[in-house]
């Protein structure tokens, strides 16, 4: 049983970059229908909406970040695995947890906001500053669910 | 550190001068002119509509921008990729006066140029269109009569097509009850047949009915000579309508060398634009007219003297009244002032509000850095922002303090870079393990973030902390200056030891000091003391968060209401988490990046390739990623946290009547 511990770690550390990732991918993808859209009507807008568009990508990079930590952690990335208990395999996956399903979520609903900014921006393009600012409270959830991973990551081992 | 003084400004003088005042406001762009609502019953003073007039300059910067994109189009003008940064050409009002005096003639050519692009476009489908017959006679080549040839004196000629792939034999056969025929195909395609048919005149009309019978159809292009004649024909028609494209294009090429003169034109219609629509502001009587406006108190006397000096005019310059809000013109220093721009995207200080840009620029620098946090990446930003800034010296104003604003969070990001050991990730650890075979690395002035995030966090909410009380400091003065010190007292300084207070009790309990490992809980009187305090602003809030309600039961659970709000600083703090999570994530991304170009390849030449290679492209990626989100969340804090606690804004940024030119900078002097 001991040896599924590792499976579970590197089961928790995929996940995250993966249900992540898949949030910001889609996410990104919305942005990127409505800026295209946005410019046929005005294409010196083209900055300002690439910059919405990208809002929700972030979570698919915290994804990818809380991997990486998991996977040097138990040494897949450098120097050999360890080995680790069923229970700290667990742990790991737990660890990965709010990262995959907070990034995944917070994703969509970022890129929603992003849409709707997009539209602000393009009515009232002097408003970008104001328009960022809504996709990003969005994005703190995404922070702080990367925060308590990184924390959970590090005390595990 | 401020918003200027304003004054207002009253300007009454004679009609005759009336262009030339306005040309010297404008050139000077320091006066913002209020519109003066007349009652229409007045029978002395009247405003002008200039609609009409505005239009026809609309028109004109229509047509000459138009111009330009077709000039653009046949004649390519070399620009390089950051020409723009450079803003626009600066250009002597003697050199103005001249070319205004010769702009109709630029008019004249803007309109030729207009004109020589609809005739190659005319032209342009006129060969698509001959292009069209040229194809359509195609089937038709080999035919050497005329396609609507009908016959003879004493037979009858049917050509056209029929549907379908035919034979001759196909034909013979169809047609063999009105012999004596002649019957050839010309072409044959897939799905239809061109054919030839000849019958004496007696038979004509029965193997007329046959072939339509057989869905025969006469051919729908016209020529009265062979085909292949007529094609030759049409072919010379093209080619003599793109010599004439040619011609015309190279006529539109030879005004190359005034695309300078449209640009300006252009502006020089803009600049007409925008004083017709200030004439339209103005009260004007017969003989004179009346000015009203707003000027900066450090301009108001030059313009004063300005004016006086050059017409016969009435000058007053007064205080604006208590009730009016006058328009906000920011001043800065330095340090400050390339942060304008970002409270202005927030709001514009209102009323009786203090300019929170400079308060702001303490800590937005030291925001960004820590979110950035990369030496390597700091350095890249400064580098870059310093080369732009020497190298563009005629740069725009705004987009100036913009590029500045980045070259300081460049120096910080950098400063945090070298605190937190993080130099495009770990570069120097990973080059020398790859390479070298040593274990050199540069280690943090500080700490690594990566070693102990714990400590980050703490050190991320420590800042928190200090820019909230920052804030709340900011609406204490802000209280003071407007006479409110009581409510500065009660919104500012209660919050601030309510907060600290809180603080200092949680640091006095192992709980949260185990968490943060922050060593021993601190003892001894001043977590009493700190108890004490926090009760005594606790009750303070109840008391007084509620003031604005008469009836004191209403009062004291809306004080209650507020002493709740005590979970917004909670979550205010926790949000500076971000600077944390926000530095780990450059960090470690990079070090990612490191890390996958030191695994590719066995030898070290492969590998150093490869490693070059991957560092670039992945940096230069990270490096994109990251400043944004540092820009974005630097703003979030400062809007959200910071604003929140103090600045409401709402006030109108001041809009002068000035020449507002696409191209070019009218100089004074």
């Amino acid at each position: 049983m001991s040896e599924l511990g590792l499976f579970f770690a590197v089961l928790g550390a995929v996940g995250a970059a993966l249900v992540a990732g898949i949030g910001s991918a889609k996410g990104v993808g919305m942005g990127g229908q409505a800026a295209a859209g946005a410019l046929t009507e005005n294409p010196s807008l083209f900055a300002k909406v690439l910059i919405l568009q990208l809002l929700p990508g972030t979570q698919g990079i915290y994804g990818l970040l809380i991997a990486f930590i998991a996977l040097s952690k138990i040494g897949i990335i450098g120097n050999g695995a360890v080995s680790l208990t069923l229970n700290q395999g667990l742990s790991f996956l737990a660890a990965c947890l709010p990262m995959a399903i907070v990034g995944y979520i917070s994703a969509l609903h970022q890129a929603k906001t992003s849409v709707a900014s997009i539209a602000l921006v393009l009515k009232k393009p002097e408003q970008f500053g104001k328009s960022m600012l809504f996709p990003a409270m969005v994005e703190t959830y995404a922070i702080l669910a990367l925060l308590i991973s990184i924390l959970a990551i590090n005390g595990i081992l | 550190m401020a918003v200027l003084p304003m004054k207002r400004i009253n300007i009454c003088a004679l009609k005759t001068n009336r262009k030339a005042i306005l040309e010297e406001l404008q050139r000077k762009g320091v006066v913002e002119i209020n519109e003066v609502k007349l009652d229409e019953n007045d029978e002395t003073f009247k405003n002008v509509d200039l609609t009409e007039q505005e239009a026809n300059f609309t028109k004109i910067i229509n047509q000459t921008t138009n111009a330009l994109e077709i000039l653009e189009k046949y004649s390519h003008e070399q620009k390089g990729l950051l020409d723009s940064l450079n803003g626009r050409k600066p250009m002597t009002i003697e050199e103005y006066k001249a070319f205004e005096a010769g702009s109709d003639n630029v008019y004249k050519k803007v309109l030729k140029i207009i004109a020589l692009q609809k005739s190659i476009l005319e032209n342009r489908a006129e060969i698509s269109k001959t292009e069209a017959l040229i194809e359509a006679l195609e089937p038709w080549k080999n035919l050497d009569i005329s396609p609507n040839f009908q016959g003879t004196k004493y037979t009858d000629v049917f050509i056209g097509t029929l549907p379908g792939s035919r034979t001759e034999e196909d034909l013979y056969e169809l047609l063999a009850n009105y012999a004596p025929v002649d019957a050839s195909i010309i072409s044959v395609m897939q799905d239809q047949t061109c054919v030839y048919v000849m019958t004496t005149k007696a038979q004509g009309e029965g193997a007329y009915e046959t072939l339509r019978a057989n869905g025969f159809a006469r051919p729908s292009v016209s020529a009265k000579t062979s085909p292949a004649e007529q094609q030759t024909k049409l072919e010379t028609q093209i080619e003599a309508l793109n010599a004439e494209i040619e011609t015309f294009t190279k006529e539109i090429e030879e005004y190359a060398d005034d695309r300078e003169s449209f640009k300006l034109l252009s502006d020089y219609e803009i600049m007409r634009k925008e004083k017709y629509a200030v004439i339209e502001k103005l009260c004007q009587s017969k003989h004179a007219f009346i000015l009203d406006g707003y000027v900066a108190e450090c301009n108001a006397q030059e313009i004063k003297s300005t004016l006086e000096s050059k017409f016969d005019i009435e000058v007053l310059i007064e205080d604006p009244s208590p009730e009016e809000e006058p328009p906000i013109i920011f001043k800065n220093n330095w340090f400050a002032s390339p942060l304008e721009s970002v409270t202005e995207s927030y709001s514009q200080p209102g009323k009786g509000e203090l300019d929170p840009t400079f308060s702001m620029s303490l800590f937005y620098y030291v925001l960004f850095g820590i979110m950035f946090s990369d030496a390597g990446y700091g350095l890249m930003l400064t580098v870059a922002t310093t080369i732009v800034l020497a190298k563009f010296k005629t740069m725009e104003e705004g987009m100036k303090k913009f590029v500045r604003m980045f070259q300081f969070c460049g120096i910080s990001t950098l400063f945090w870079g070298i605190v937190f050991g993080s130099y495009f990730g770990d570069i120097f650890k990973v080059v020398a393990t790859t390479f070298f075979n040593s274990d050199f690395n540069v280690e943090p002035l500080w700490f690594s973030a990566n070693d102990d995030p714990m400590k980050m966090l703490v050190f991320s909410m420590a800042l928190g902390v200090v820019h909230i009380f920052a804030g709340l400091i900011m609406k204490f003065i802000n209280c003071v200056k407007n006479g409110h010190i009581y409510d500065g007292f009660c919104d500012g300084i209660l919050w601030i030891l309510l907060v600290g207070s809180c603080i200092l009790i949680l640091m006095s309990t192992e709980f949260f000091m185990g968490i943060i490992g922050g060593g021993d809980p601190i003892s001894g009187v001043l977590p009493k003391i700190a108890i004490g305090v926090a009760l005594a602003s606790a009750l303070g809030v109840i008391l007084t968060a509620g003031r604005e309600s008469k009836n004191p039961g209403k009062r004291l659970l809306k004080g209650a209401y507020g002493l709740y709000g005590i979970t917004s600083y909670l979550s205010d703090i926790l949000s500076y988490s971000r600077l944390l999570a926000l530095g780990l994530a450059t960090g470690v991304i990079g070090s990612v990046i490191n890390s996958m170009g030191a695994m590719v390849g066995n030898n070290l030449i492969v590998k150093a390739i490869f490693f070059i290679i991957i560092f670039c492209i992945g940096h230069v990626l990270n490096f994109a990623i990251n400043i944004l989100g540092a820009y974005v969340h630097t703003n979030r804090l400062q809007y959200v946290e910071f604003f929140g606690k103090f600045y409401d804004g709402g006030g109108r940024m001041f809009a002068p009547f000035s020449a507002k030119t696409q191209y070019y900078k009218i100089k004074e002097k």
